[in-house]
C-alpha cells in the first residue's frame, strides 16, 4: 500500500498485540533446568504459583524441591508445612509414579543467619556474635535479612542438590519485598559493603596496627569514627564494632557466597518466571522486573498472569450488549433473574476487559516476553487437586 | 488559606497520625489517599507520606513524581488540602544528620565513605529508623505557632512488615541505651503508641488478606501499637439477590425461565448461553460465601470497618474522591 493511499483511509486501531507462548510444561520438563525463580510484587500470587509448578514439575518426573517464603497458612498446610523447621521435607499425596518427588519448606531467616554463622566461625567466635546485640537485631527483626537469607538458603539447597543428589529442580519463591527487585539486590548489595571502606573504618579500631592503617586510608577517617560515635552512641558503635570484627573471619565466606548466589542466578540452567495479576500495578512491577533481568543477563523464561477473566465468553453478549439486553427486560418487566444474571455477566466482561487492556500493554511494551495464564478462581487455592488444577490450566493455555 | 478543622475525623479525633498498611494487591495506597482526601475535606491542611519508593502517590493523584519536599497534590472538598512527601531515605539521613547534629559536610563525608549505603540499604532497620523519624517530624511540625497538618496519613508498608516498621525504633532504644538516637527512638515510640496514632489495615474479602489482617492486628496489639480501622475494599456490587445466590449454589436456578428471559430480551440464546450465566452465578455465590465468612472473620477483631467499592472503570482522582466521600460518610473521616 502506498503512503498516500494509506493517508487518505480512516486510521484503523492497531491490532492486539499478539504474544509469545510461555510453555511451562517444555521449562519443568527440561533437566537442564535446575532452578526456577518466582517473582513479582506482592498479592500476585507468587507463593501459589511456585506450589502450583512445583506439584507439576514432581509428577512429571522431577525431583523438585519448593523454598517458600511466607505461605498463607492454608497454602503451607496443604504442603504439610506445619512447623518451622528450616529444612525442607516431603509433601505427602504428591503422585510420585512418574519418578519424582516434592519436598518443600519454609524459609527462617534467623535460623538460616545463624547457620550461616555456625559454618563459618570457630565455636568461640560463633557465640561471641550470637551474644552481640547488633546481630540479634540484625538477624531476627530488620526488615532486608529475609532478602538475603533467601538467597543463601537457595545457595544452600543448590550445593546440597549437587553434593547428594536429592534433587533436580528448585522453585523458589521470593519475598513479599519493598519492590521485587530487592531479592537481585541483596547479595549483591552485601558484597559490595563487605568490599567497602566503611567496613575497613569499623574494623580498624579492632585491629593490631591499626593507627598506621587509619593513616594509609586518609586524613577524613578520624571524623567519620567521630561522626558515628556522635550519631550512633559510643555503645551501639562498640557493638557494631566488635561484629563486625568476630564477622571478620568469615567475610571471604559471605562474599564468595553472595557472588556465587549471584553467578548461580545469571546461569543458564536458572529460569526467571515473573508472575503478575493483571492490574496496573503488578504489570508496571513485572515491566521493571523484565528490564532489570535483561539488564543483569538474568535468563527469562516468561510472565506468568494469574488470576485471569476470559474476554468474549458469549457471542453476542458483550459488557455492552448484557446491560442493553437488561435495560430491555428492566423495562418490560417479569424477569429480574434474567437481568440481573446479564449484569453479573456484564461485569465480568468488563473487568475482564480492562485486564486485557493492561495485559495488551504489557505486550506491546515487551514483545519478546512469552506468556502464560493462569485463570482467576472464585476463591483461594489451598490444597494439592487446586495447585494441581492451577499448573494443569497454565500448562494448557500453552497447549491450545 | 484553609482553615484548619477542629476534629478532622469522627472516629478517630484524637488521632494526627493515620497509619495505613495493608496486603499487597489490596490497595492500600489508594485507601490512604482517600482518606487524606476525607480528612481534608471541610478545611483541613492533611499530609500524605509514603516510604517506599514506589512513587505510588504520584501514580495516584496523577501528578509529577514527588521529591524531597511536600508538595500540594490535590483540593479536597470545602477548601480542603492534601499534601504529599515521598521520603528517601538518603535525603533523610543527610537531613537528620544536618537537623540534630548539624554535620552537613560530615554527612557528604559519610556518604563518600558508604556509611549513607550502609545506613539506607545493608541495615534496613536504620532505613525504618530514619522513614518513620521523618514521619515523626511530619506530624510535629509547626509554622507560625501552630501545626503545618491537621493529621498525616501514612502509605506504610505492607502487613507482612508493619509491626517490624513501625516497632523498629524499640529495637533500636534496645541497642542504644543512651544517647540523642535513644531520646529520638524514644519520642517516636511515645508517639507511634499513643492516642494521637491509628493503624488502618486494609483488605479485600479474600482468604489471605484477611489472613494476614488478623495476624497484624494480633501482632500489633501484642507489642502495644494502636490498631484502628478495617477497610474493606474493592467490593463488587452483587447484581444478583441473595435468594437467586442460595439456589445457583445448589445449581438450582430455573434454566427455562432464564432461557425465557433472554428470548424477552431478545437476545440469541442456546442452552450453552444459560449454562455459561449459571456457571458465572454459581461462582458468585462462591464468592459471596467466601466473603461473609472474611466479613465475619474481620467483624470478630472488633474494630470499625469501612466498606469501599471496586471502581468498574478503573481507579482516577474523581473515582478518588468518591472514596473518600465513601469513608467521610462512614465516620472515617
Amino acid at each position: 500500500m502506498s503512503p498516500a493511499r494509506r493517508s487518505r483511509a480512516v486510521p484503523t486501531p492497531l491490532p492486539a498485540p499478539v504474544p509469545q507462548t510461555l510453555d511451562v510444561d517444555a521449562i519443568l520438563d527440561d533437566p537442564t533446568v535446575r532452578i526456577v525463580v518466582c517473582c513479582g510484587s506482592g498479592g500476585v500470587g507468587k507463593t501459589t504459583a511456585a506450589a502450583a509448578l512445583g506439584v507439576r514439575a514432581a509428577e512429571r518426573g522431577r525431583r523438585t524441591v519448593v523454598l517458600t517464603i511466607d505461605p498463607a497458612r492454608r497454602l503451607a498446610q496443604s504442603l504439610g508445612l506445619t512447623s518451622l523447621e528450616n529444612e525442607p521435607r516431603a509433601v505427602r499425596g504428591v503422585d510420585t509414579s512418574a519418578g519424582g518427588r516434592l519436598d518443600a519448606m519454609m524459609l527462617d531467616m534467623k535460623r538460616t543467619f545463624d547457620e550461616v554463622v555456625t559454618a563459618h566461625a570457630d565455636e568461640v567466635k560463633a557465640q561471641q556474635i550470637f551474644a552481640n546485640p547488633f546481630y540479634q537485631s540484625l538477624s531476627s527483626s530488620f526488615a532486608g535479612t529475609q532478602e538475603y537469607m533467601a538467597m543463601e538458603k537457595l545457595g544452600q539447597l543448590r550445593a546440597r542438590a549437587d553434593a547428594e543428589g536429592t534433587w533436580d529442580l528448585i522453585v523458589v519463591d521470593t519475598p513479599p519485598s519493598r519492590s521485587a527487585l530487592d531479592f537481585l539486590d541483596a547479595p549483591k548489595r552485601l558484597g559490595s559493603f563487605l568490599d567497602g571502606r566503611l567496613i575497613r573504618i569499623l574494623m580498624a579500631p579492632a585491629k593490631a596496627g591499626g593507627r598506621a592503617y587509619l593513616r594509609f586510608v586518609g586524613a577524613g577517617i578520624e571524623r567519620v569514627t567521630n561522626a558515628l560515635t556522635k550519631v550512633l552512641g559510643a555503645q551501639v558503635l562498640k557493638d557494631v564494632q566488635t561484629f563486625v570484627a568476630a564477622l571478620d573471619t568469615m567475610f571471604g565466606g559471605f562474599r564468595e557466597r553472595a557472588d556465587q548466589t549471584y553467578a548461580l542466578l545469571q546461569a543458564p540452567g536458572t529460569s526467571f518466571l515473573v508472575v503478575a495479576s493483571p492490574e496496573p500495578d503488578a504489570l508496571r512491577e513485572a515491566s521493571y522486573f523484565v528490564e532489570r533481568l535483561a539488564a543483569e543477563h538474568m535468563p527469562l523464561a516468561g510472565l506468568l498472569v494469574n488470576r485471569l477473566h476470559h474476554v468474549g465468553r458469549l457471542a453476542g453478549l458483550s459488557a455492552e450488549e448484557s446491560i442493553a439486553a437488561a435495560e430491555r427486560l428492566d423495562r418490560l418487566g417479569g424477569h429480574p433473574l434474567t437481568s440481573a444474571l446479564l449484569r453479573q455477566h456484564a461485569e465480568r466482561e468488563r473487568q475482564a476487559i480492562r485486564e486485557r487492556h493492561v495485559v495488551d500493554r504489557f505486550v506491546a511494551a515487551h514483545p519478546d516476553v512469552a506468556l502464560a495464564y493462569a485463570p482467576a478462581q472464585a476463591s483461594d487455592v489451598h490444597d494439592l487437586a487446586g495447585l494441581r488444577a492451577v499448573a494443569a490450566a497454565v500448562a494448557a493455555n500453552a497447549a491450545r | 488559606m484553609a482553615r484548619p478543622k477542629d476534629a478532622p475525623s469522627k472516629d478517630w479525633p484524637d488521632v494526627r497520625l493515620h497509619v495505613v498498611t495493608g496486603k499487597g494487591g489490596t490497595g492500600k495506597t489508594t485507601a490512604a489517599g482517600a482518606l487524606a482526601l476525607a480528612l481534608a475535606s471541610g478545611g483541613g491542611r492533611v499530609l500524605i507520606v509514603e516510604v517506599e519508593g514506589r512513587q505510588g502517590l504520584a501514580q495516584l493523584f496523577d501528578t509529577p513524581p514527588l521529591g524531597y519536599a511536600e508538595e500540594r497534590l490535590a483540593p479536597a472538598p470545602e477548601g480542603g488540602e492534601v499534601f504529599g512527601l515521598a521520603v528517601d531515605p538518603e535525603d533523610a539521613l543527610l537531613e537528620y544528620l544536618e537537623l540534630f547534629y548539624r554535620m552537613r559536610s560530615a554527612g557528604r563525608l559519610l556518604d563518600r565513605f558508604g556509611v549513607v549505603d550502609f545506613a539506607t540499604t545493608i541495615a534496613p532497620g536504620l532505613r525504618d529508623v530514619l522513614l518513620t523519624g521523618k514521619v515523626y517530624e511530619a506530624v510535629g511540625k509547626r509554622r507560625a505557632g501552630r501545626r503545618e497538618y491537621d493529621a498525616v496519613v501514612l502509605d506504610a508498608p505492607p502487613t507482612g512488615r508493619i509491626a517490624r516498621f513501625l516497632n523498629v525504633n524499640s529495637e533500636v532504644a534496645g541497642l542504644a541505651k543512651v544517647g540523642p538516637i535513644r531520646s529520638q527512638a524514644d519520642s517516636i515510640m511515645g508517639l507511634l503508641r499513643s492516642r494521637r496514632t491509628a493503624i488502618h489495615v486494609v483488605t479485600l474479602l479474600e482468604e489471605m488478606p484477611v489472613q494476614e489482617t488478623v495476624d497484624a492486628v494480633a501482632e500489633l496489639a501484642e507489642i502495644g501499637l494502636p490498631v484502628g480501622g478495617i477497610v474493606l475494599n474493592m467490593l463488587r456490587s452483587a447484581p444478583l439477590r441473595p435468594t437467586d445466590l442460595a439456589a445457583a449454589a445448589k445449581d438450582a436456578l430455573p434454566r427455562a425461565e432464564v432461557l425465557a428471559g433472554l428470548g424477552a430480551a431478545g437476545v440469541e440464546a442456546t442452552p450453552e448461553t444459560v449454562a455459561v450465566l449459571l456457571e458465572e452465578a454459581r461462582e458468585a455465590a462462591e464468592r459471596a460465601a467466601l466473603e461473609r465468612r472474611e466479613r465475619r472473620r474481620v467483624s470478630a477483631l472488633g474494630r470499625p470497618m469501612y466498606a469501599l467499592p471496586l471502581l468498574a472503570d478503573g481507579m482516577d482522582l474523581g473515582g478518588l474522591q468518591d472514596l473518600a466521600a465513601e469513608l467521610a460518610a462512614q465516620g472515617a473521616a
